[in-house]
């Protein structure tokens, strides 16, 4: 069996999977259209932020365990480019945190510059100090009355600045956008460190992308959520009080409202796949260009490619924001699948080491493993759930009815995801070390 | 203005709370850094870890409970510590064997290490979810405080309260023993001055006959001690929740970083300097102020620099700026 057979078939695999979850009900499968497609969409996202870790980790050897942090971003640019604008918000404290913001800005700039244009001493550590104090309490003086004015402005609903009202389908490119400026000043001040420091610091700054994304109400409504956010495809509701809709899913024999929810998430599987394979294109084109060989040189021999007069600190950053760019499109796209905004639900367990799982499974250095990895991993993230219910009630089932260990365990089943993800992860670094679908 | 109430204001909100914390951070730190010096990586399993050894302290401390053995004032956790100790490294050892060895014997790179010790992670968190849930629990019993506000306040007549709780007196009296016990151990003894030399040149270490699998393995049951001991002073201290100890991975890591990966005495200055600058920074020092300064000078606002979610900012910031400007850290880490 030729490789390729091989690999084809691990897509049939996934495929099968998918298809078999939508057909039958036996085993851990559940027998509905609707859960399907929510796997496959969920699936496809996942592949795509495995594709934005595989270009930093496969391509250059980038250690990033902060992805969390940047699909959070990339959720954050749909709220602000989709909801309505609330213009209230904006003649009442708009301008002042902005203000406040560039001022923040500006402190930043004035502290690296004089640490950069200062000769080292006694006199720059005051003058820095100054600085950074001084800049601290104006940017406190002008933010944090403009900050209360947007939040008293209808609390219940709103209460933060608002979007741009534009097309939500913007925000996924704005979301990376974000997500590349982001990675852009991360990338200037930890890049350079040794590999395990920028895992640590790409950890720290994903926490911190949260607890902003958690308290600044003005921005993202905090722990209330931002909800009803605009969609690219129509309610189900209005489907089903369509007559022409109506009439086309009954032709098909099926009820309103199956048709109805099915046709959205088939609606979105279908955009999520085009944006999947434009980006798969895009970094197979970029993995074979003379770059991405210069690439794979500095990631096996750093020494050896600066010797051959590449810049590598700048590759470095170069792939470090296009990686993350990618993963903050995934953030967005996955933001409007939701339709709302919760960040509280991010937890670095399942949006960074999970999508770590899914690229070392899947094979790092390509790009295909990576996207058989995320769509493989995040059915069996699903349904090792159902999985452990299925073996627990195997091995309980000859213990005493009523036993308080088999209730614990039984009760206990839905806490086996993260221990199979290690697991899997473990096996397959030991024996299998370069993925199903292996670097070339 | 009142200075002695602004000091005892200080010492009740500030300097006791970071006290016990800093002890916290800086025992998990210096298992982290042992980690780093003897098996040359940063081990992300090491809050699962801390969590694993307090989970089993804590169904020990149940089944003590259960029988009605206590330690009098002070809390049970003390007597089933040991037992915590003995499974933390029972599992330590067990991992090691099972799962690093196989690469330290393939000698590789450091970051695969990493990646290993993510797979860990996962089966840890995963194995305490599954034992014991997901959920807060709380073990602390016997004595609440040392001292409690109001008995503060009767002894001396102010009008401020020094609350010192067992469980933070406990926590400082208790990394005050470990540190001293882990620095004579290794300063003095035998093994403790061939872990030491192995983490200084592995290959004259190796040279000199000492055997590097006995040196690893002392590594992890000390590492798992440590561990053990920080994880349930936490959980005595605050409370016991399985995600909470995964979080703390961070403030430990920047605190044996800021000190100097590799070095034991730079994980317990960073630990204080991290639990510090956390607390002073997201603490409301309206109080304080309102105290210390004049009454003209006294503050409308709570002079809160950052709320106290921003916790992570802070040791994250100091971890940044140690990094940009003195990369082995305060005191002389390794740069491997």
């Amino acid at each position: 069996m030729t490789d390729t057979m091989k690999h084809t078939l691990l897509f049939v695999f996934v495929g099968v999977m998918i298809l078999l979850e939508g057909m039958t009900d036996v085993l851990f499968f559940s027998g509905s259209w609707n859960s399907a497609l929510v796997i496959l969409n969920m699936g496809l996202i996942s592949a795509i932020m495995a594709i934005g870790v595989n270009i930093q980790w496969g391509f250059a050897g980038l250690f990033n365990v902060g992805i969390m942090g940047f699909t959070a971003l990339g959720g954050l640019a749909v709220v602000l480019v989709s909801t309505p604008v609330i213009p209230e918000a904006w003649s009442s404290g708009g301008a002042g945190i902005v203000m406040a913001l560039v001022m923040g800005a500006l402190t930043v700039v004035a502290a690296v510059m004089i640490t950069k244009f200062m000769p080292a001493g006694r006199l720059r550590a005051l003058v820095l100090a100054v600085v950074m104090i001084a800049g601290f309490f104006v940017y406190r003086a002008i933010f944090d009355p403009s900050v209360s004015s947007v939040e008293a402005i209808n609390p219940a609903l709103q209460g933060n600045i608002g979007g741009l009202g534009l097309p939500v389908l913007l925000a996924w490119p704005a979301g990376g956008l974000l997500a590349a400026g982001a990675a852009w000043l991360i990338g200037k001040t930890a890049l350079g460190l040794r590999s395990d420091y920028l895992a640590i610091a790409t950890l720290g700054i994903a926490e911190i992308i949260i607890a902003v994304l958690k308290n600044e109400d003005w921005l993202s409504r905090g722990v209330k959520n931002v909800v009803g956010l605009p969609r690219p495809l129509p309610y189900e509701v209005d489907l089903q009080n369509d007559p022409s809709f109506v009439e086309r899913a009954a032709s098909w024999g099926l009820d309103p409202v199956t048709a109805s929810t099915v046709y959205v998430k088939a609606g979105y599987a279908l955009m999520f796949t085009v944006v999947l394979l434009a980006l798969l294109w895009m970094a197979q084109m970029a993995l074979k260009s003379p770059w991405g060989r210069m690439m794979r040189a500095i990631r096996d021999n750093e020494t050896a490619a600066e010797a051959m007069g590449k810049d590598v600190t700048r590759r470095h950053l170069q792939i470090f924001v296009l990686g993350s760019a990618i993963c903050g499109i995934a953030g967005a796209m996955m933001t409007t699948l939701d339709s709302q905004l919760t960040p509280g639900s991010y937890n670095p367990l399942r949006f960074t080491f999970l999508i770590w799982v899914m690229v070392i499974v899947g094979g790092s250095g390509n790009n295909f493993g990576a996207v058989l990895g995320g769509m493989l991993i995040w059915f069996f993230w699903i349904k090792v759930e159902p999985m452990g219910i299925l073996l627990m009630e195997l091995v309980t089932s000859g213990m005493a009815e009523g036993s308080a260990l088999k209730a614990h365990l039984l009760e206990s089943a839905s806490h086996m995801r993260l221990f199979t993800m290690g697991l899997i992860l473990l096996l397959v670094l030991r024996f299998s070390p370069r993925g199903l679908i292996p670097e070339k | 203005m009142d200075l002695l109430n602004a000091l005892v204001a200080l010492t009740n909100f500030v300097i006791v709370p970071g006290l016990a914390y800093g002890s916290q951070l800086a025992l998990g730190a210096l298992g982290v850094t042992l980690i780093y010096g003897i098996l040359r990586f940063s081990n992300f399993a090491h809050g699962d870890t801390m969590a694993f050894g307090a989970m089993v302290t804590i169904l020990v401390t149940w089944l003590f409970q259960s029988v009605g053995l206590s330690a009098g004032p002070l809390p049970t956790a003390l007597l089933a510590l040991p037992f915590g100790i003995l499974g933390t490294i029972a599992l330590a050892l067990f991992t090691d064997k099972t799962v690093y060895r196989f690469y330290r014997q393939q000698k590789a790179k450091p970051v695969i290490f990493v990646m290993v010790s993510l797979g860990v992670m996962f089966i840890m968190n995963g194995l305490v979810r599954f034992i014991i849930g997901p959920g807060d629990q709380r073990f602390t019993d016997g004595e609440r405080f040392v001292i409690s506000a109001r008995t503060f306040k009767k002894l001396t007549g102010l009008d401020e309260g020094l609350a010192i709780k067992t469980t933070e007196a406990l926590t400082v009296v208790t990394a005050v023993i470990v540190v001293a016990v882990l620095f004579w151990f290794l300063n003095k003894t035998r093994t403790g001055k061939s872990m030491r030399a192995y983490s200084d040149n592995e290959d004259l270490a190796l040279l000199s006959g000492i055997n590097p699998e006995r040196v690893v393995m002392y590594t992890w049951m000390i590492v798992a001690a440590l561990a053990t001991i920080a994880g349930v002073l936490y959980g005595l201290d605050k409370s016991f929740k399985p995600f909470t100890y995964f979080q703390l991975l961070l403030p430990i890591f920047a605190s044996a970083i800021v000190g100097g990966l590799g070095n034991p005495l730079g994980a317990i200055a960073g630990g204080f300097i991290i639990a510090f600058s956390e607390v002073t920074i997201t603490y409301a020092w309206k109080k304080v102020l309102t105290y210390g300064l004049p009454d003209s000078l006294a503050p409308d606002g709570l002079v809160q620099l950052l709320s106290t979610d921003y916790k992570f900012a802070v040791s994250f910031a100091i971890l940044i700026v140690v990094l940009l400007f003195k990369p082995t850290g305060l005191f002389k880490g390794k740069a491997v």
